[in-house]
């Protein structure tokens, strides 16, 4: 950071993170939205999901984007893990994660008295939402892979209690996936300024 | 598609095809309800041939990964008979009663396309070839599964006796339902490949398929073909009823 003291602007976010960032979110809201018209055709819970918010029209046209966008998510979250473990990424924002820490800022968040000062730095509460995203996603791509190929990857499907156990565990990774995402977006509407740097990547230095 | 009330329950209690034309144009007409999305792609909105086009192009690839996927001395999971799902769920594209009936004195397998012996089998000649059972996974496009025991012939057995070129690329089923649908020749080889004729030891009821069914626990459940009049074999892609709406071809499991 010392060559940019000079410079209004703190970088806070790599082109890579927000590169991934914004492809997944395509991915995502594809996977999300097709997957419920999926999820619709043969529900496993009592309740379907409002048509008008699915993506597809019918079920071979969902099933198409679901197994289209399956390649964005997969290489697009490879490439962001890779990226993540090899630069230092994750070690540098994610660690370390204390429990006590995370509910500490989770109930000054509750309270709207978490603070956003430092953009480059992750607070406990982001730190936990985020890894836990990004463990969503992996155990969603996992239990997918075990509905679409329960008899070639049975053993995957076995670790999941087989073809129906898969289906309730990518459910409840989807549902854990979109609420963090919506109090994601929460957060992101009442700092609004973290919306910038997620698209040009910095954000303007905080005079001390 | 259609309300699944129940596991085991009937699932179409009224006529399907209609609704399924309606849904088909709904897909036409609201493919691309979320807009912003498309856009988000790179797609043009407005040219939603190009996007169906594309869609259809990664179909097209995900058959190819499936190929390269499939293990062909992979054995789907079988089950105890305790397993069973009861009743087994009946599942076509129109209702229960509009099963076919069909005739088991006149009614003969028609065999066509690369096969050196294409007279045509009735069934007293089909229930002497050597019968094989097993209780698999019976998994569905919509994702609802059943567990049921099926008896019959080997596909593989079948094939090799009449001279079928399995050097070929796929095998084509005709139907009495006027369903029709292919496989993949590495799949029609495959050991639990087996032309059905009984289901829970008894001989197929109209719902199950009278008088046989492909029974492929390594594909989804449209994959096999009920009723089925005509088997050929060829080197040109032959489609099927589902697969020509845009459901993918391959749907191995």
């Amino acid at each position: 950071m010392n060559t940019e003291q000079h410079s209004p602007w703190v970088r806070v976010h790599p082109l890579a993170v927000r590169l991934t960032h914004w492809i997944n979110v395509v991915a995502m809201l594809i996977m999300v939205t097709s997957g419920w018209r999926i999820y619709n055709a043969s529900p496993i819970f009592p309740f379907r999901i409002p048509g008008d918010i699915t993506l597809g029209g019918w079920l071979g046209g969902a099933l198409q984007w679901h197994f289209a966008a399956m390649w964005l998510l997969a290489v697009n979250g490879l490439v962001y893990l890779a990226y993540g473990i090899v630069s230092g990424h994750f070690r540098r924002k994610f660690w370390p994660i204390s429990p006590a820490a995370v509910i500490a800022d989770v109930l000054a968040a509750l309270r709207g008295k978490l603070s956003h000062e430092d953009l480059s730095i992750y607070n406990a509460a982001q730190r936990a939402a985020y890894a836990t995203l990004i463990l969503a996603i992996v155990v969603l791509v996992l239990s997918g892979l075990a509905i679409w190929k329960p008899v070639q990857l049975q053993g995957l499907a076995a670790l999941m209690g087989g073809y129906e156990g898969a289906r309730i565990v990518h459910f409840v990774a989807m549902a854990l996936a979109v609420f963090i995402v919506i109090v994601h977006v929460a957060m992101v509407a009442l700092v609004p300024r973290t919306l910038h740097s997620m698209i040009t990547g910095n954000v303007r230095r905080v005079r001390t | 598609m259609k309300p699944r009330i129940a596991p085991g329950q009937a699932l179409a209690a009224i006529p399907k095809r209609k609704i399924e034309s309606i849904e088909r144009r709904l897909f036409l007409r609201r493919g691309l309800s979320l807009g912003a999305l498309a856009m988000l792609t790179g797609c043009n909105v407005t040219d939603q041939e190009s996007v169906e086009k594309a869609l259809m192009a990664m179909s097209r690839w995900n058959d190819r990964v499936q190929g390269w996927l499939f293990d062909p001395t992979r054995l789907a999971p079988e089950y105890a008979e305790s397993a069973i799902t009861v009743p087994f769920p009946f599942n076509a594209y129109y209702g229960e009663d509009e099963a076919p009936e069909i005739d088991a004195d006149d009614y003969r397998l028609e065999l066509g396309g690369l096969i050196r012996d294409r007279k045509p089998w009735s069934l007293p000649e089909l229930y002497a070839l050597p019968q094989v059972s097993q209780v698999t996974r019976h998994i569905c496009v919509e994702g609802w599964s059943a567990i049921g025991k099926w008896s019959g012939t080997p596909f593989r057995s079948f094939l090799e006796r009449v001279g079928a070129d399995t050097t070929a690329k796929f095998v084509g089923f005709k139907c009495d339902d006027d369903y029709y649908s292919s496989i993949d020749m590495p799949t029609a080889l495959h050991p639990q490949t087996i032309l059905a004729f009984r289901y829970a030891d008894q001989i197929l009821p109209a719902k199950y398929g009278f008088p046989m069914k492909l029974r492929v626990p390594t594909k989804l459940g449209f994959k096999n073909p009920k009723h089925i009049r005509a088997i050929f074999v060829t080197n040109e892609y032959p489609g099927g009823y589902w697969e020509d709406q845009g459901y993918n071809w391959f749907s191995g499991s």
